[in-house]
């Protein structure tokens, strides 16, 4: 009788799976402020996707009788020079920069990704010419880079986005290579050529699952910053356009004025942006000790 | 490295002129188009970019179209302010990073390296240009002071001059200071492992001549390597920080040139950042060899 493949084949599920809570429960007790990071990322998202919810009034709508108000029953964060209510547009906020921060961290790592992982598999004089290039891109600084390409592009949210992207494409593309460089002498992928699959698909099928630890890792690590450079870059007028509540454009000039007057203007968007970027740095320090051990402390 | 600035500043849709004239409402296109002749830019992109190239090699930085001068007369006066800034955030970053790293090496897995590591992070997570704003804030409603305005020459007043820097240096130099502080620690931690420490502790020598003058000593080299590369890191922290303090140096300047579309000045100054950079760089390469014996070229 022939032996039919389901016999042969692993049955699915036979390594003993420890669940997810196990893990997550695991990373807790190993990672606390790791723990502490997910937790307070995990508010942001629950902030930003229920924020027409979480809003005690319009963020957007002005009123003229209240400008400058100090925090009270009513408006809990107090209102800045419009009147507008600051509680309800830091809600609102999280919406922003949840977006735009996942959005160009995505754009950047797949785009620096694909790039790392074509050049670390061709290898030679196309992967030469290729770091070559990302070298001089990782040379300028991330925000000036940022700064230059976001004013080039003029003001929008997916500008934005690109902007922030691509100072983070050359960062991506080496952390992949480096690890496309390792995974290329694997055993495995020998197999694979010898049976005669596509350069393409190799690089893709076989190699692109196993850079995924490093790519998490990446993500996370990234976020934080991409978050900073949009409040930074809406702080300078070169960001996220009105009327969109931004947290770097509540900080802006015309946030700075009323300082004196009115303190919270300053401290809640800023405390904002603070904790969250602190909570993604917190997460993606916890991550690469877990995922990429070969990058602790670094 | 010209090249990909060139490219990167082409690439955009719809070139400076476009965006110069959507702020200043319609313009008939016969004076767009002398406008473009008059800057140049009405020709192959070849042709600009070589014409650049030339200007740069000759010392002749393009003239700022906004203030009507040679762009280098209108930068130069502000590069002694950036550099002093730098300078200083650079020594804040070094003099907080270093110890905070080493104290929390040598007490690793303490509350007290848990509360200096959750330190450094928090300075790595504030944007620079808020912890700036609050710090001015502070000053103002604790001392009722707020520091000058304007800027103020040493010549004039050396005091407040000081003053006027050692802040924003502060709040740039902290920024900074995360990172150096992570790989001293990182680096500390590796080296107290080592087969030579162990035999100074053995030869009974104190605790503080074992760290400071065996441990560190040869902890330093990644530390200088982050801190060359801090130097790139610290120029994007100095663009927001001279803005909110208003401090008349390059980094400002960049971001007002950038609003004005000023666009000769904003190419040589990315060119001149990107200089400085690799420069920095080569610089700590060359200081391995110093510190590290066993490092050397060329051999």
């Amino acid at each position: 009788m022939a032996v039919r493949p389901a016999a042969i084949a692993v049955p699915a599920g036979v390594r003993p799976r420890s669940g997810a809570w196990a893990v997550v429960a695991r990373f807790v007790r190993k990672k606390p402020l790791g723990a502490a990071g997910g937790v307070l990322m995990l508010l942001m998202l629950i902030t930003a996707v229920f924020a027409d919810m979480l809003q005690t009034h319009d963020p957007i709508a002005t009123n003229a009788a209240y400008t400058l108000g100090v925090p009270n029953a009513e408006h809990w964060l107090g209102t800045d020079h419009l009147g507008r209510d600051i509680y309800s547009r830091i809600v609102h906020g999280a919406r922003v920069s949840l977006v735009v921060g996942v959005a160009s961290t995505l754009l950047g790592s797949v785009l620096g990704g694909i790039i790392g992982l074509l050049s670390g598999y061709a290898g030679g004089k196309i992967d030469l010419v290729t770091q070559r290039i990302l070298d001089i891109l990782q040379g300028l600084p991330l925000l000036v880079l940022a700064l230059v390409m976001s004013a080039a592009l003029g003001p929008s949210v997916q500008n934005v986005v690109i902007a922030i992207s691509i100072p983070i494409i050359p960062r991506a593309a080496r952390v992949i290579r480096s690890s496309v460089l390792s995974i290329r002498e694997m055993q495995y992928i020998e197999a694979a050529r010898s049976l005669g699959v596509q350069h393409l698909r190799i690089a893709f099928r076989h190699i692109l699952p196993n850079t995924m630890g490093p790519f998490i890792v990446l993500c996370t690590a990234q976020l934080g910053s991409a978050i900073l450079v949009e409040a930074t870059l809406s702080y300078l007028g070169l960001g996220v356009p009105e009327p969109y509540p931004s947290w770097g454009r509540m900080l802006s000039v015309s946030a700075a004025e009323y300082a004196q007057k009115a303190p919270h203007l300053v401290l809640f968007p800023g405390i904002a942006i603070s904790l969250a970027v602190f909570a993604s740095n917190l997460l993606g320090d916890a991550l690469r000790d877990t995922l990429d051990p070969r990058l602790r402390g670094s | 490295m010209s090249v990909v600035i060139f490219v990167l500043l082409r690439l955009a849709p719809g070139d400076i002129v476009d965006i110069l004239f959507s702020t200043a409402g319609y313009v008939s296109p016969s004076e767009k188009q002398a406008i473009l002749k008059e800057l140049g830019m009405d020709r192959p992109y070849v042709v600009q970019y070589l014409d650049w190239l030339h200007q740069i090699v000759t010392g002749d930085l393009g003239k700022s179209y906004r203030y009507d001068l040679p762009a280098w007369e209108v930068i130069r006066p502000l590069v002694p302010v950036t550099l002093e800034l730098a300078a200083l955030s650079m020594v804040f970053a070094v003099l907080i990073g270093v110890p905070t790293g080493v104290i929390s090496a040598v007490r690793q897995d303490t509350t007290l390296d848990y509360a200096l590591r959750v330190f450094s992070l928090a300075g790595l997570s504030m944007p620079a240009f808020w912890l700036g704003m609050v710090i001015i804030l502070t000053l103002v409603s604790w001392f009722a002071w707020i520091p000058p305005i304007t800027y103020v020459s040493p010549a004039k007043d050396l005091k407040l001059h000081a003053i006027q820097f050692l802040l924003p240096a502060l709040a740039v130099g902290y920024r900074s200071s995360a990172l150096i502080m992570r790989i001293t620690r990182s680096s500390l931690l590796e080296v107290m492992r080592e087969d030579y420490i162990r035999t100074a502790w053995a030869k009974g020598q104190t605790g503080r001549i074992v760290i400071w003058r065996h441990a560190l000593k040869n902890a330093l080299l990644p530390v200088v390597t982050v801190i060359g590369i801090e130097f790139a890191f610290l120029i994007g922290g100095l663009v927001v920080t001279e803005t909110v303090f208003n401090l008349p140096g390059v980094a400002r300047f960049l971001v007002q040139a950038i609003l004005w579309r000023d666009y000769p000045v904003v190419q040589n100054l990315v060119m001149f950042i990107a200089i400085v950079v690799i420069l920095s760089n080569l610089f700590v390469d060359m200081l391995y060899g110093v510190l590290d014996p066993r490092v050397r070229y060329g051999g």
